[in-house]
């Protein structure tokens, strides 16, 4: 339906190419939460992989930090329909940590788990081949607090709220369990280009 | 799933009419029956399209009653923005926009979740925890109704204390509305804050809700309160929520909503 008089701000041509559907540009960083930035303990910080319930590897932040590091840049999307282009970030990819282990994925479908009860469910090729990493830098500084540092999910190509902030570990599951915010209505996979914003998208 | 029902369709949604709130902010009526059993804290989106395709959306949290005829959403005028400008401007009553939702299920409230309960807002974040308030003080009118002339049989005190934050006293949204409901209610606490002039009443607060803020109207109050919601721009609800957890509140019982840039 056409709104009577309303025009819009139109993205450049290069701008509205990168935007997916419904979103537009920011360059501020807006940031979303559900509760309070967590206060976080770096001595008692680990970062475990589990197989259901039970954990097969933990680093603590010195190992952490230790692991293979990634430099990646490009465009994020947020549900809430903004979009930030060339962020950078830097952290170990998600395959760096597989390898670390010496693991291979025990199912196709993991929870990410986070410091606040959060948690966001990924299927897991979505975060191997280079496609997802545990950040724990922002255009070369340790990622603030608010932003979810010390160390995020990164996950590029879905909306921004399966990059779970104040990430704890991954757990594998046996089928495709939804987190938080798929329990309160939004999309099970959540494609940007797709618009996969609440549980009725395609 | 809380919302998996009703998150679907666009619908077409006429404007029933626009109220000036505050110098910044008006208040946008939508002729929505099918949003009326919304949960006080829910928002909608909102769809605007141009004559060539090009379309903007937002969310604009709903700051009316569940179950009010129609539906308020209050819209702060970004003097940059590109969606707020046009309903400040442009939009008349009578004119259709798409609306969809209501939507989300973490920051929501309603009567039976219980209290004591605590809202702090800045400036249009006042939306949902305003729908918090109405919500409590219906239920309140509602169960005392029941109870009929039996004035022993009053219902179940529940305490609520709503902190506002406005630069001036002119910026506080919904002000005569909360202070004709404090006058009626002894459980409800209204407490206004305003940062670049003067505060209204004695017991309200001049100066920034920071930790010692927030410590002492909790302190005034002397309510634990069970469930906390915060809503408003990112710096001020970062702000609040430390103060709280700083005030000994847990964590878990805070909610927030945050909005605007870093």
């Amino acid at each position: 339906m056409v709104t009577r008089k309303f025009i819009g701000r139109r993205p450049t041509a290069a701008t509205a190419d990168r935007l997916p559907p419904g979103q537009f540009k920011t360059d501020g960083f807006p940031v979303l939460s559900k509760g309070p930035t967590p206060r976080i303990d770096m001595a008692a910080w680990r970062f475990t992989l589990s197989n259901g319930p039970r954990p097969v590897k933990s680093w603590s932040w010195d190992e952490f930090m230790a692991l293979p590091r990634t430099v990646w840049q490009g465009d994020i999307h947020c549900v809430t329909t903004w979009s930030k282009f060339d962020t950078r970030w830097e952290g170990v990819t998600i395959d760096d940590l597989l390898a670390d282990a010496g693991l291979a994925a025990p199912t196709p479908w993991l929870l990410a788990l986070s410091l606040d009860d959060y948690d966001t469910n990924v299927p897991v090729a979505d975060l191997l081949s280079g496609r997802a990493m545990v950040a724990t830098h922002y255009e070369g500084e340790p990622l603030a607090p608010e932003h979810g540092g010390p160390a995020r999910l990164l996950v590029p190509h879905l909306y921004f709220w399966k990059s779970a902030k104040w990430i704890k570990g991954l757990k594998f599951t046996a089928r495709d369990e939804a987190g938080f915010w798929e329990l309160r209505g939004y999309h099970m996979y959540g494609d940007p280009w797709r618009q996969q914003r609440y549980s009725s998208d395609r | 799933m809380t919302t998996g029902e009703q998150n679907g369709p666009w619908r077409d949604v006429k404007i029933e009419r626009i109220e000036q709130l505050t110098p910044r902010i008006k208040s946008l009526f939508l002729e929505l029956p099918a949003l009326a059993s919304h949960r006080a804290g829910q928002h909608v989106n909102v769809r605007l399209t141009a004559p060539d395709g090009y379309a903007a959306q937002r969310s604009y949290s709903i700051a009316s009653v569940p179950g009010a005829d129609t539906v308020e959403l209050i819209i702060e005028k970004l003097d940059d923005g590109e969606v707020s400008p046009f309903f400040h401007d442009i939009a008349e009553a009578g004119e259709s926009i798409e609306v969809r939702g209501p939507l989300g299920g973490h920051f929501v409230w309603g009567p039976a979740d219980g209290g004591p309960l605590l809202l702090i807002a800045g400036g249009s974040g006042i939306a949902p925890l305003m729908a918090m308030v109405r919500a409590w003080a219906a239920d309140l009118t509602a169960g005392m109704a029941q109870a009929g002339a039996t004035a022993e049989l009053q219902p179940m005190s529940m305490h609520v204390l709503l902190v506002c934050s406005a630069r001036t006293p002119a910026d506080l949204p919904f002000r005569a509305e909360l202070l004709a409901l404090e006058a009626a209610r002894p459980e409800f606490t209204f407490i206004a804050v305003t940062t670049r002039e003067p505060p209204p009443r004695p017991t309200d607060l001049g100066r920034r809700l920071d930790a010692a803020a927030i410590a002492s109207v909790l302190g005034r109050w002397g309510h634990a309160p069970r469930h906390v919601f915060v809503c408003g721009a990112n710096r001020f609800v970062e702000a609040v929520a430390n103060g709280l957890i700083d005030a000994g509140i847990p964590a878990a019982h805070i909610k927030t909503e945050r909005y605007g840039g870093a």
